[in-house]
């Protein structure tokens, strides 16, 4: 009844080609930052944004990128993880050799030195697809963890093997607290956020969509299948690597390597899934279900038990719940929730008529 | 160099190889008939493990626990062909893929929740420590005896696709579904079948696995071992798993003696992926996976 797209003329070509074209979309998108920005730290407590909000954002930012190589270019990825480590462990010891530098920079060279690692293990796509592919990130993966087990130089000589962020000031201010913390992964997410998004309809965009339903195809009409590729991973790998850092940075504050094993790598792929592949809104879906559904089935276990089944029975059944879930909506929906707000979308288009 | 030496690893990979084989069978399997990447097969390895250490730890004779384990595997695969398969026939490889992560998560809940999550000590009644002596060079008899029955075991799974009704079933639903379809063949029925016997292989892995490493959670791991065997055999291919995992377990036996010493060991977690990675680079479906073709 509200959402319609009626009497909303495109006269010209910038209107016509405007990220959010009809007037309502742009009120929503208004409406979701003031909430992001101004409500949530009004009424969320230190537990929820540092717990469950920041982690979430910052995960939400590596399932983007993963989203861009897997959902919009159609490589899969087993790797994320280790590519998120290097972007932490590159930050990190960019600040640790030249103390000077800014950790925003850091950041950025972390998600730059991400993007070279992903760019060179990315170099086998251009032979090998599906689950070969899939493969030779997992490659990836063992291989990047070992490195920064085995080499002190990457940790610093740390004794113990662990890397400790340093203390992040923005223009004279301390980030330290959770609220400081939620507004820095907040925009930096929102800006990644814009940026595929309009990434994914540009030139660039297509010609990954191009690539991932049909690469012979897609090679025929004329899209060089290494530059574009390489250019997927490139991004992604970026992405990863600023989450990474973030992961560091501001979630953890001390990391080992471990912390980006490859469990990390597959709860990113289940982000996407259940998610839904090849859509924005996806990513941060995705990652909102993964976060909050081990947290409600905690919760949910004890509150039904009341503490009388012993703890490790307890992980046991969310393990079995967990996978249970998983299949369960991939049954339901395989196209993700991203796909479940497109319909509920439509359907308000209709409303109050069925078609 | 010393030669004796040499020739110690290089049969210990071998035999090590084996192992990994008998774990990648399972993989190979599923993904014969169905076209379904089986993630959950190394919880599959350790369900059947810790289902049959229980049995026997009950006091069951050794050959009525694998009858009762082959039973519940049985009865496993009907219930993942019925609630997972059947509802996603026709999606994405990649859903698939997920789903059977899903089911991963699943059955390692369920094995360690029905039975639970010690180390349980398995005795097939094979002496680990005992060795061969060849010259100078030891060589382990429990590895043999592995190797025995992972080479009996490929033998009898081979003979079983070539001469039997099923079989030859299960070997047209590979080439072609519809086809097989078509001309009468009970899909369902099918992948009933295949799920049923790469339990049967999983419970060979878990018990083989498990008498050498103990019957712990960590057995579900050596699934990630498997992997690139599978890349480098091919992921259709029964001989390509066996090639494979013997390329395998001496490459990583051999570079983490020969090589590891002077990159700070423990680089048997990754070497057989780089293996995997270089074989892929010269033939992209692995050594004996059949040609890819494309057409747009």
């Amino acid at each position: 009844m509200f959402y319609r797209e009626a009497g909303q003329f495109k006269t010209s070509y910038k209107k016509d080609q405007s990220i959010l074209p009809i007037f309502q979309d742009r009120i929503a998108m208004v409406a979701m930052l003031i909430f992001c920005f101004i409500v949530i730290p009004l009424f969320a407590n230190d537990y929820w944004l540092a717990s469950i909000l920041v982690p979430f954002l910052a995960l939400s930012l590596a399932a983007l990128g993963l989203n861009v190589l897997t959902g919009y270019a159609g490589q899969i990825s087993l790797g994320t993880a280790a590519f998120m480590a290097v972007g932490a462990f590159a930050a990190f010891n960019l600040q640790v050799r030249v103390p000077e530098i800014p950790f925003l920079i850091a950041f950025l060279w972390g998600g730059f030195c991400a993007a070279g690692v992903g760019i060179l293990f990315g170099l086998p796509s251009l032979r090998i697809k599906g689950f070969y592919l899939a493969v030779a990130t997992l490659a990836a993966q063992f291989f990047i963890e070992w490195l920064f087990t085995h080499f002190d130089w990457f940790t610093n000589y740390s004794t113990s093997g662990v890397i400790t962020a340093p203390p992040m000031t923005l223009l004279g201010m301390a980030i330290d607290n959770p609220l400081s913390k939620y507004f820095l992964v907040l925009s930096i997410v929102v800006i990644c956020a814009f940026f595929v998004r309009n990434l994914a309809r540009s030139e660039i965009g297509r010609a990954w969509m191009a690539v991932r339903d049909m690469d012979i195809a897609a090679e025929a009409i004329g899209i060089n299948l290494m530059k574009t590729k390489l250019l997927a991973f490139g991004v992604s790998s970026f992405l990863c690597g600023l989450a990474g850092a973030l992961w560091a940075y501001v979630v953890l504050g001390t990391v080992e390597p471990q912390a980006f094993d490859i469990a990390r790598s597959f709860e990113i792929l289940f982000m996407i899934v259940i998610g839904g592949l090849g859509s924005v809104s996806g990513a941060f879906l995705g990652a909102g279900f993964m976060i909050l559904l081990p947290i409600l089935l905690n919760n949910v276990g004890s509150l039904i038990t009341g503490g009388t089944i012993s703890t490790e029975t307890i992980a046991h059944i969310e393990y079995m719940v967990f996978g249970a879930f998983i299949i369960f909506f991939l049954i339901v929906e395989p196209n993700g929730l991203a796909r479940l707000w497109q319909t509920g979308k439509e359907k308000l288009r209709l409303w109050p008529f069925p078609y | 160099m010393d030669w004796w030496f040499f020739l110690e690893v290089f049969i210990g990979g071998l035999l090590s190889g084996v192992m990994y084989s008998l774990v990648a069978l399972g993989f190979v399997l599923i993904f014969k008939a169905s076209g379904v990447f089986n993630f959950a097969q190394g919880a599959m390895v350790l369900f059947a493990a810790l289902t049959f250490v229980r049995l026997l730890e009950m006091g069951i004779p050794m050959l009525a626990a694998v009858g009762v384990t082959m039973i519940i595997m049985v009865i496993l695969a009907i219930a993942i062909e019925r609630i997972v398969l059947r509802p996603l026939v026709n999606q994405d490889l990649i859903i698939l893929f997920m789903a059977t992560i899903g089911l991963n998560y699943f059955i390692e809940g369920m094995a360690q929740l029905v039975w639970d999550s010690k180390v349980h000590v398995l005795d097939l009644g094979i002496d680990e420590y005992d060795a061969f002596e060849i010259g100078e060079a030891f060589i382990n008899k429990f590895d043999v005896y592995a190797a025995l029955i992972a080479g009996g075991l490929v033998l009898v799974l081979s003979l079983f696709f070539r001469y039997t009704v099923i079989g030859r079933a299960l070997r047209a639903v590979a080439d072609d579904h519809q086809a097989a379809l078509s001309v009468g063949i009970p899909l369902r029925t099918i992948w009933i079948y295949v799920w049923s016997t790469a339990g049967l292989v999983a419970l060979v892995a878990g018990a083989v696995w498990g008498s050498k490493l103990g019957v712990q959670f960590a057995i579900s791991s050596v699934a990630l071992k498997a992997i690139p065997v599978l890349i480098i055999g091919g992921f259709t291919s029964v001989p390509g798993a066996i090639l494979g995992g013997l390329i395998v377990g001496c490459g990583e036996k051999l570079a983490e003696v020969y090589l590891g010493g002077f990159v700070g060991g423990a680089i048997e977690n990754w070497f057989p992926y780089m293996l995997a990675l270089l074989v892929l680079m010269i033939r992209p479906e692995g050594i004996f996976g059949e040609k890819i073709i494309e057409r747009v």
